[in-house]
């Protein structure tokens, strides 16, 4: 799926490179050919045809995923215009993949790119079962260039915000949640049943249920938006029950039982500045991130608000003076992710045969006083222009150049 | 992940602004009345205009002298002082400097390696009106009622108990200034309050700060009354700030004229044309939530046909598009660092707006409407220095101190009083464990007028509202 517009070889030399999978190497050069990354390393032969980027007192990292948001799928937060992520009528809507209403020419897009973060979900939001997410690189003219995975899970949201679809309790939408699945096991196993109408009345349409089967056979991720100790441990349960790909996301007080969801093996998305209590998440604190990584629980950092997506290392950098280690947080914000959304073969670390999507930065990705030198997004140099670039330039003196 | 992104939320719920009148940079008295000159005691039968409104009955908590060492003393004076020293007694800052001779009975704080900056202002905060835990039972940011409500006073919607105030405490910030929302075109008086532990509002009210006025333009006003009899466009806008002013004017005129000669029965008392009165006298400071340059340069037209000031245009997503007219009419800016896109009036949003202001001579100040942000100025700041550095714009650090202190001081008219660390000024002191710059830093101690209010490393000082109380637990406690 993933498409690769330009044969070019460019060799990004000097830099401290920061591979993730490996330790940092001084003074590296990262070989990309043909929008993969061919050799990192100290003593790499760059080829004289080679494209050269000096990279010398910089740091390369891989490009930074975020796990959250809906790029792509909204474009001014109140103007219903450019809203594509929700599909509303149904609060049951597992067949919804939001890909076909990803907009490539979101202005979003490049504002996000531009500082260093190069892939991220596009997840949708305004149902219960709220459909399918895809993870999509931020660049390409056609969604079908975009896309690297479709999609990557299915979104259930077990917060105190979905409580409406359970009656208005928990113990409602859980048991709603079960009904839909045992549902859609008994259609799996009486399609012909269903088809002559010989079957009573399921839990949600046939398209919704059979859009489930890959989640009830372990294929495909369901990713739960919980913050309540007692809704993770739900979401766990259900899981167990349904032998089930869990991904956890929000999941504020995750850090209270940290040792349970490392046992149980489930990988978990947070967002680290949210500190904030209200009644679904008393217990969110600023150390979530680092109680879950020093707990052995896969760990990913996100950013929810897909406007502000590029403070993913701002995200990075509050979870690092909270407790984590730097290492854990570059790892948080790439291979993990990477690896959560089952594309780990091809993204989030610098290895020889993954896509090239690398960031030359400044310095430390996650310091304020740090920017973005280069941008590759599979292999290619991505323009650091924006909108907001524009609008800098009309009017970095006044009166303004019209 | 999360359905309503925060700044939606924001946008549907609050909006800020101000813009506000009153003269120079001291802080005054603004009273309720309708005449602070008239209060003459006239015994017994005096009425409700001549008797306190609601006053301040802030104390300083009593605290030994202090002396921080060994740490750069960053003043938001122009100064930064490498292995310098401050120390403060009794609330003030007594002295800031290389070598600094501590009394006896003076708490010394080692520093070094550490910073010290003065305490953080955040001069747009829904703290206390919008508290947590967000249910409705803690709206009370917007008397969304009707478009014109200068009647309302923040402080009585603002609970003490607020647990975002801690969290706000442990980012280093020391005061606030606490508006109503944005959903009117006039949405009330805003209070600026000193951020202590309290059983009352009136425990941290700052003493004898001048009030505000929040208006708000643009999209908010009209979304939130277009269907319900107007405004419903924003020349509707317009026309509404103007009649209210009209109005105020004529009711100034008939209580100034009865406080000069005192024939007959005073004017009849109304709490809204009252305080608009007040802006008119130059007593309040008007807090105007503007986005869009366009709108800012209408709002300061306004202002000039009613012959008040605008303190200072809250959001100002637009305004390095207009910073010199800013400059030219002395009003700041109160921005983000990097919000934008939530709505239409914010599309244009820049991460060099803080630092256009800058270039073009008006005063900026950081802000965060938003009960995350305010425990992060120090790190807005710092990228919207940087994000004006890297594009080659000449920012000092000195300057964008300034953004989150003196300057922000100003636009409360309180700029005599705090934000820097000079001798006299209140001690509203942080100690960093870092540059305060670096996305590392965390505000170590926070004294506010001297007071201990927050320690990082100490327990006994991490104040807990009373919300929290059984019901957070602390990490690595058994729930």
């Amino acid at each position: 799926m993933i498409a690769f517009l330009l044969a070019q070889t460019i060799a990004i030399t000097g830099g401290t490179v920061y591979p993730v999978s490996g330790p940092r190497i001084e003074h590296a050069t990262v070989l990309i050919r043909d929008g993969r990354i061919v050799a990192v390393g100290a003593n790499v032969t760059v080829p004289a045809d080679a494209a050269k980027i000096d990279a010398t007192g910089k740091w390369v990292t891989p490009g930074l995923i975020d796990g959250a948001g809906q790029m792509g799928l909204t474009e001014i937060g109140l103007v219903p215009a450019g809203n594509e992520g929700a599909l509303r009528g149904s609060d049951i809507a597992a067949s919804f993949n939001v890909a076909e209403g990803i907009n490539p020419a979101s202005n979003l897009i490049p504002v996000t790119r531009v500082e260093g973060v190069t892939t991220t979900l596009a997840s949708p939001g305004g149902a219960w079962i709220e459909g399918q997410a895809v993870l999509i690189d931020l660049d390409g003219a056609t969604i079908e260039q975009m896309l690297i995975k479709s999609p990557v899970g299915i979104v259930v949201d077990m917060s105190e915000g979905s409580k409406g679809a359970g009656g208005t309790s928990r113990a409602g939408v859980a048991g709603r949640l079960r009904r839909v699945f045992n549902d859609a096991l008994e259609y799996s196993r009486r399609k012909a049943d269903y088809s002559r109408a010989q079957m009573q009345q399921l839990a949600a349409p046939a398209a919704e249920l059979e859009a489930l089967l890959p989640v009830l056979r372990g294929q495909l991720p369901l990713i739960v938006y919980a913050n309540r100790v007692s809704d993770i441990r739900t979401a766990l349960r259900i899981a167990r029950e349904y032998k089930l790909k869990l991904i956890l996301s929000g999941a504020a007080e995750a850090w209270e039982i940290a040792a349970d969801i490392a046992a149980a093996g489930v990988p978990v998305l947070v967002e680290p500045m949210d500190n904030l209590p209200s009644y679904d998440a008393l217990g969110i604190r600023y150390e979530n991130a680092a109680v879950l990584a020093k707990a052995g629980v896969k760990v990913s950092l996100m950013e929810t608000e897909t406007h502000y997506s590029r403070r993913i290392r701002q995200q990075a950098g509050n979870a690092v003076s909270f407790g984590m280690t730097w290492d854990q947080a570059l790892r948080a914000v790439t291979l993990t992710p990477a690896e959560t959304f089952g594309v780990a073969g091809q993204y989030g670390s610098l290895e020889a045969g993954k896509v090239a999507n690398v960031v030359v930065w400044s310095s430390d990705p996650f310091e304020l006083s740090t920017g973005v030198e280069h941008v590759f997004i599979r292999g290619k140099e991505i323009p650091l222009r924006s909108r907001q670039t524009e609008l800098l330039e009309r009017y970095r003196s006044l009166p303004p150049k019209y | 992940m999360r359905h309503l992104p925060a700044a939606v939320v924001l946008a549907f719920l609050v909006a800020a602004c101000a813009s506000g009148g009153g003269g120079g940079g001291g802080a005054r008295a603004a009273t309720g009345s309708p005449a602070p000159a008239q209060t003459a005691s006239r015994g017994t039968d005096s009425s409700s205009v001549d008797r306190p409104q609601y006053p301040s009955t802030y104390q300083r908590h009593p605290n030994p002298p202090v002396l921080i060492r060994n740490a750069t003393i960053m003043t938001a004076r122009g100064q930064e002082i490498a292995n310098g020293s401050i120390l403060f007694k009794d609330g003030r800052i007594v002295a800031v400097g290389a070598t600094v001779q501590a009394p006896a009975d003076a708490v010394v704080v080692d520093g070094t390696g550490k910073f010290v900056t003065p305490g953080i202002i955040d001069v747009h905060s829904h703290l206390g009106v919008y508290a947590a835990p967000g249910t409705d039972a803690e709206s009370d940011g917007n008397e969304a009622t009707t478009p014109v409500t200068a009647e309302v006073w923040a402080e009585h919607s603002f609970w003490p108990q607020d647990p975002q105030i801690p969290l706000a405490i442990a980012g280093g910030v020391t005061t606030i200034q606490a508006l109503p929302g944005s959903a009117n075109l006039i949405g009330g008086r805003s209070a600026v309050f000193k951020l202590v532990p309290s059983r009352t509002v009136q425990g941290m009210k700052f003493p004898n700060a001048p009030y505000g006025l929040k208006m708000a333009c643009g999209e908010n006003p009209k979304r939130v009354y277009g269907n319900r009899g107007g405004p419903s466009t924003r020349m509707g806008n317009m026309a509404g700030y103007r009649a209210a002013f009209i109005s105020a004017e004529g009711y100034r005129r008939r209580w100034d004229k009865w406080n000069s000669d005192h024939q007959g029965d005073p004017p009849s008392r109304d709490l809204r044309l009252e305080t608009l009165a007040e802006v008119l006298r130059g007593h309040i400071l008007v807090q105007n939530h503007c986005y869009r340059a366009d709108e800012m340069a209408q709002m300061m037209d306004l202002a000039r046909e009613f012959g008040f000031h605008i303190r200072a245009f809250h959001h100002a997503v637009e305004a390095y598009k207009v910073g010199d007219l800013l400059a030219t009419n002395g009003v700041a800016a109160a921005m983000w660092a990097d919000w934008w896109g939530f709505k239409e009036e914010a599309m244009d949003g820049v991460q060099q707006n803080l630092a256009l202001v800058q270039q073009a001579g008006a005063r900026a100040t950081i802000h965060s409407d938003d009960p995350g942000g305010i425990q992060r100025l120090n790190q807005e700041v710092a990228k919207a220095m940087y994000a004006g550095i890297r594009v080659g714009i000449p920012i000092t650090r000195d300057q964008a101190l300034r953004w989150m202190t003196a300057n922000a001081a100003w636009v409360l008219g309180l700029d005599s009083i705090t934000g820097t660390l000079e001798p006299g000024k209140m001690a509203d002191v942080v100690l960093w464990s870092a540059d305060p710059f670096s996305v590392y830093a965390k505000a170590l101690q926070v004294y506010n007028d001297g007071w201990l209010v927050y320690d990082r490393n100490d327990p006994a000082h991490q104040p807990r509202s009373d919300f929290e109380l059984g019901q957070e637990p602390a990490p690595g406690s058994d729930r």
